[in-house]
This record gives structure tokens, C-alpha cells and sequence, in this order.
């Protein structure tokens, strides 16, 4: 009874970082790509849009 | 739970967006508009830009070309928002969607760690991505204003990218790593990037005083700072509130 107690929390901790890193992940990535897109892309209609806050953020620029 | 995360995200990154530019409009856009005044006076007489010596000596030959002081290249006729207003829109806009990416990356990462997310974490957090993706790579590659002289675009931005990953890596083991061993490597790790090295620029001469390029760089550096700690605070506190009423 006392190993079949204390194996639940671990199994639903297990279960629950697993239901975690799905969400975690794509938020994660949605956050890099966007980040990416505004201080990083190169088309120079984006880089006039964005220069003064990439400037601003001391992301490389030019 | 992704659905919570990009709702907090966008919120925050709203807030964020908005306080920035205010921040930014009384602290770093007066220094680049500046700047630009003496960027434009160069450009304006390219003949004694071009007129300057740049002599190498005997190791011209490593140096080809491309390592000719480069003034910072529009291209030409491409659209660019006018003066005024339409540009300080599209810099709030800039400034919105950064404040949406950064938070996203911080709740991703939260969720992923696991524990608690709320502002205290999220402030946390924040200040540990201020540190990764801004104070550790302008060691390298520190704020330019425009007119700066600088490496070849695209060298210069897998090395700032490159170190942010690596100071990420390096900071998260030093602070969660069970060992000491995991958190030496993390301070390897922070520190291989800089051993490596940024791309340099072929001069260290400006169109425009010292002192306002060193203004610019701690102007610059209290923003990201804000950009990064507030949109810890505001998407953790965000976070808390909405996945509570989940």
C-alpha cells in the first residue's frame, strides 16, 4: 500500500509535465518565430517598419 | 493551457508594448534621431567619408573589400515609414509584437520548468532573459546608433543569436543545475561565445560624438530591461488570473 501511495504522485507528475510540454513548446516556439520576424528579418519593408525599435532593443541592425 | 498562455501573452505583451514606446520616445528615439542628423550629414558628403585613409599596410591582403568602412546601407526606394507619426506607429507596433514574443517565451518557458507562475516567478524569469538575450550579447555587440560601423549584417546576428541561446543554456544550469559540475558547464557555456568572439567592425570611428553613442547604449540597455522584466511581470500575473478561473 505504501509504494502503491507514494508511485501515484510520480505517475500524475509524470503525466502532467507530459500534458505541459506541449502547450509549453509551442508557446515557446509562436515566441521565437515572432521575436525573429520583428528584430531579425531581413526584407528591408520590415527592417524600415522596425528599425527604431531594434535600435532600441540593441538587436544588430543594417 | 496553450489557449491560457496566448491569451496572457498577448495581454501582457499589450501592456508592455505600450509602456516601451513611451519609455522609448523620451529616452531612445531623441538619441537616434540624433544620431541619424549626423548619419545623414555624412552620407550628405560621401567624397570625405570616402577620402579617409583606410590603410592597412601589409595586411590589406586579409582584408578584401568587404571590410571597407561601411556606412549603414538603406536600399535605396524601398518603402520606409515617413517622419512623425507613421514611423512612431510603426515603432509601437514593433514594440507590441516584441512585448507578445517576449512574453510567450517566458510563459513557454515557465510551463515547461514547471512550479509556480505568477508576477513574482514572472519577474524573475524576466530578469534571467534580460540577462541571456540582451546584457550578455552587447558585451559583444553592444547598441548601435544608426551610423554605427559594424560586420557584415547576417555574421553579426547568428553571433548575437548564438550567444542569447548559449547564455539561456548557460544561465539555466547555472541555476538549476543539482551539481557543480552542471553549473561550471553553464558557466562555460556563457562564457564560449565571447572567447569566440562577435564580429567586428572594420572601424571604430563615428559620424556622431562619443558621448551620445555611450547615452545610447545605457538607454538602451534600461530598455530591454523594462522589455523583459515587465513582460515577466505582466504575463505571470496574467497567467495566475486567468488559469485560476480556468
Amino acid at each position: 500500500m505504501v509504494t502503491s501511495s507514494s508511485s501515484i504522485p510520480s505517475i500524475q507528475s509524470a503525466a502532467s509535465a507530459q500534458s505541459r510540454a506541449v502547450p509549453a513548446v509551442l508557446a515557446l516556439a509562436f515566441g521565437v518565430l515572432l521575436f525573429l520576424g520583428t528584430g531579425f528579418a531581413a526584407p528591408s519593408m520590415i527592417h524600415n517598419a522596425t528599425h527604431d525599435t531594434r535600435h532600441a532593443l540593441g538587436l544588430p541592425c543594417h | 493551457m496553450l489557449k491560457t498562455i496566448i491569451v496572457s501573452a498577448f495581454g501582457a505583451g499589450l501592456l508592455v508594448g505600450a509602456i516601451l514606446t513611451g519609455v522609448q520616445l523620451v529616452t531612445t528615439e531623441p538619441l537616434i534621431l540624433h544620431g541619424e542628423t549626423f548619419e545623414k550629414a555624412a552620407e550628405a558628403a560621401p567624397a570625405v567619408a570616402a577620402s579617409v585613409p583606410h590603410d592597412h599596410g601589409a595586411d590589406s591582403v586579409s582584408h578584401g573589400p568587404a571590410a571597407a568602412p561601411e556606412a549603414h546601407h538603406h536600399d535605396e526606394g524601398a518603402w520606409e515609414p515617413t517622419d512623425g507619426f507613421e514611423r512612431s506607429a510603426y515603432t509601437l507596433l514593433a514594440n507590441l509584437l516584441m512585448g507578445v514574443a517576449v512574453s510567450a517565451i517566458l510563459l513557454g518557458v515557465m510551463t515547461l520548468k514547471g512550479g509556480r507562475i505568477d508576477a513574482r516567478t514572472g519577474v524573475l524569469w524576466g530578469l534571467g532573459g534580460f540577462f541571456a538575450a540582451s546584457l550578455l550579447p552587447s558585451l559583444g555587440l553592444s547598441p548601435e546608433l544608426p551610423g554605427t560601423a559594424a560586420a557584415e549584417i547576417t555574421s553579426r546576428q547568428i553571433w548575437w543569436l548564438s550567444t542569447a541561446a548559449a547564455s539561456a543554456v548557460g544561465l539555466a544550469l547555472i541555476v538549476f543545475g543539482s551539481a557543480w559540475f552542471w553549473k561550471a558547464a553553464g558557466v562555460v557555456i556563457a562564457i564560449v561565445p565571447h572567447v569566440i568572439g562577435a564580429p567586428q567592425p572594420p572601424t571604430l570611428e563615428a559620424a556622431y560624438p562619443a558621448a551620445l553613442g555611450a547615452e545610447f547604449v545605457a538607454a538602451s540597455l534600461v530598455v530591454s530591461a523594462l522589455l523583459w522584466s515587465l513582460s515577466g511581470v505582466f504575463s505571470g500575473w496574467l497567467y495566475q488570473r486567468l488559469s485560476r478561473s480556468d
